[in-house]
């Protein structure tokens, strides 16, 4: 294939694609039939996949996708013998290609919509992120199978029984208002952060990162109103800033403290910070970060995603880890820890007031944090305490300590980096006693 | 579209010590809003008896037929537009927070 046919099929299948996105959610709402309206977008799809290369992408591309799908389920209505179906057909008669142009408002709406009834609390949690991969995000369904290891049958019987519940239970099409909203958002939130760090982990498949993405932003732009939709997406730009330098040449993560910050995305971490200012609110005192604005009452306490956003973007924005905003993080970390109560915010917790009011700050939290014995033989919790003890000037123990987080190390690549800190520290402690 | 709230117990209902909403203001509330079509409490576990026909022969025993520590203690019969409405509904039940409520949707048959 010549490069231009080749960007000519990468054109038509961008083009394709994202019309396809646009066009579901109204086929959706019109015929009331997942099923009917997904198969004839996907039918539609094929056809442009395989006309647009040679011919080009029509003008409206939304539209051309639309008149195709309607027409096969207007067929496949037609050949409907209930009278339901009638009814339906008389409302996809009423969808013009017009319907699918680029961006009118309704069209948006109708994403919206659709992300509220995929992300329903009524629905199990596995069925709601393979639906909005599947629905709104379009990633076919032997994709969604491989990415969380099911087989495609076993990915397919999910998909049916979330939208065969959706149409028998009849779960709205709809974006609750009023306090309805504040009960939901944060479930559609934690759906969206799900596909995320499954896009991020070592073994997630790296487009839905992309996905959660391109979500989060449609969500902060229908959403202004919603704080914590627009700290949703600082944090996912924030942690995708780094994605070329997690990793080395061997595709091990590298720590953040060892990563080489000049391949970190500057212009992600400028919009991220950017989003963060404009959100105000966050009372956690200025360090260029935008002007806390304690005094609006309507914009409230930062949320969880707020503060882990607020808490990346120091990290994002120091030259070094010595020069990072230690005090900020752990006043962020203080309210987390308050919002929501886990073992490893109080582990991270510890560490920030470890690097912001000296080691035996630290150490004290760490104590109270693994109190309740959810942190025993956790890696990180031991190697926290570790560096926590070397830094007080107790190398000997913090040496025995890096050995004893290297002997619970999840991974070679770990327990190396582990046992290095302990050599290093090993021979301090030898030679300052030999000195 | 009719959904049935079975209205059941708990093993470990809502410590809030705010006083729960009362049942007679919710009945009331939901019939005047055409919500509710009918419903009542049930009489306790130990009158229940199950009723089975196999090859022509009526098996009746006592005791509810699954042995479960959550108890259905009442229903009632909602017409709501959707699940939504429905769950709103539910939620303002007493037993929300002293039990649990399942809700089921009628059956649609004439779905393909």
């Amino acid at each position: 294939m010549t490069e231009a046919r080749a960007a000519a099929a990468q054109a038509a299948a961008a083009a394709a694609t994202e019309a396809y996105q646009r066009i579901v959610a109204p086929l959706i709402r019109i015929t009331g039939d997942w099923t009917l309206a997904e198969d004839c977008a996907q039918e539609a799809l094929a056809l442009a996949l395989d006309r647009w290369p040679a011919d080009g992408v029509p003008d409206n591309p939304g539209g051309w996708l639309m008149t195709v799908a309607r027409n096969r389920a207007l067929d496949v209505l037609r050949r409907g013998t209930v009278e339901r179906r009638k009814l339906r057909e008389l409302a996809v008669l009423a969808l013009t290609a017009a319907t699918a142009e680029p961006e009118p408002e309704e069209i948006v709406d109708d994403r919206l919509r659709l992300v509220f009834t995929c992300c329903h609390p009524a629905l199990p949690l596995e069925g709601r992120v393979a639906l909005t991969l599947r629905t709104i995000c379009a990633v076919p369904t032997p994709d969604i199978a491989r990415a969380f290891l099911v087989s495609e049958s076993t990915m397919t019987r999910r998909l049916t029984r979330a939208k065969t519940k959706i149409s028998e239970a009849r779960i709205p099409y709809r974006v609750p208002t009023g306090p309805a909203l504040q009960e939901r958002l944060p479930g559609v939130l934690a759906v969206l952060y799900l596909l995320f760090t499954h896009g991020y982990n070592p073994d997630g498949e790296p487009a839905f990162a992309d996905e959660a993405i391109r979500l989060a932003r449609l969500l902060a732009r229908l959403m202004p109103a919603q704080a914590e939709a627009h700290a949703l997406l600082a944090l996912f730009l924030l942690q995708h800033s780094r994605r070329h330098a997690r990793r080395d040449a061997a595709g091990d993560l590298v720590p953040l403290d060892r990563q080489d910050r000049a391949r970190w995305d500057r212009t992600a971490i400028d919009e991220a910070v950017g989003i963060l200012s404009g959100l105000g609110g966050t009372g956690l005192g200025g360090t260029g970060l935008g002007e806390p604005d304690l005094g609006d009452p309507a914009l409230g306490e930062p949320g969880p995603y707020a503060l882990q956003a607020l808490i990346a973007a120091c990290h994002a924005t120091a030259a070094s880890v010595p020069d990072t905003d230690w005090r900020r993080i752990a006043d962020c970390y203080d309210r987390l820890a308050e919002l929501r109560p886990s073992p490893v915010i109080e582990l991270n917790r510890a560490v920030a007031h470890g690097y912001a009011h000296g080691p035996a700050a630290g150490l004290d939290l760490l104590g109270r944090a693994r109190a309740g014995g959810a942190l025993d033989g956790y890696p990180l919790a031991i190697a926290a305490e570790a560096d926590l003890t070397a830094r007080a000037g107790d190398r000997a123990r913090a040496a025995d300590l890096f050995r004893a987080a290297a002997a619970h190390a999840h991974s070679d690549v770990e327990r190396r980096a582990l046992l290095d800190r302990a050599d290093e520290l090993r021979e301090a402690s030898d030679g300052a006693a030999a000195a | 579209m009719k959904y049935l709230m079975f209205v059941c117990t708990d093993t470990e209902p809502d410590t809030d010590p705010t006083p729960e909403p009362d049942v007679n203001l919710w009945v009331d509330r939901h019939d005047a809003s055409g919500q509710r079509l009918m419903g009542m409490a049930l009489a306790p576990k130990s009158t229940a008896t199950t009723v089975r026909v196999r090859d022509g022969q009526t098996l009746v025993s006592d005791g509810p037929f699954a042995e479960t520590k959550e108890l259905i203690v009442g229903f009632d019969l909602l017409e709501c537009a959707d699940l939504d409405e429905a769950i709103e509904v539910a939620k303002a039940h007493p037993m929300a927070r002293g039990g649990r409520i399942e809700i089921r949707p009628q059956a649609d048959w004439d779905r393909s």
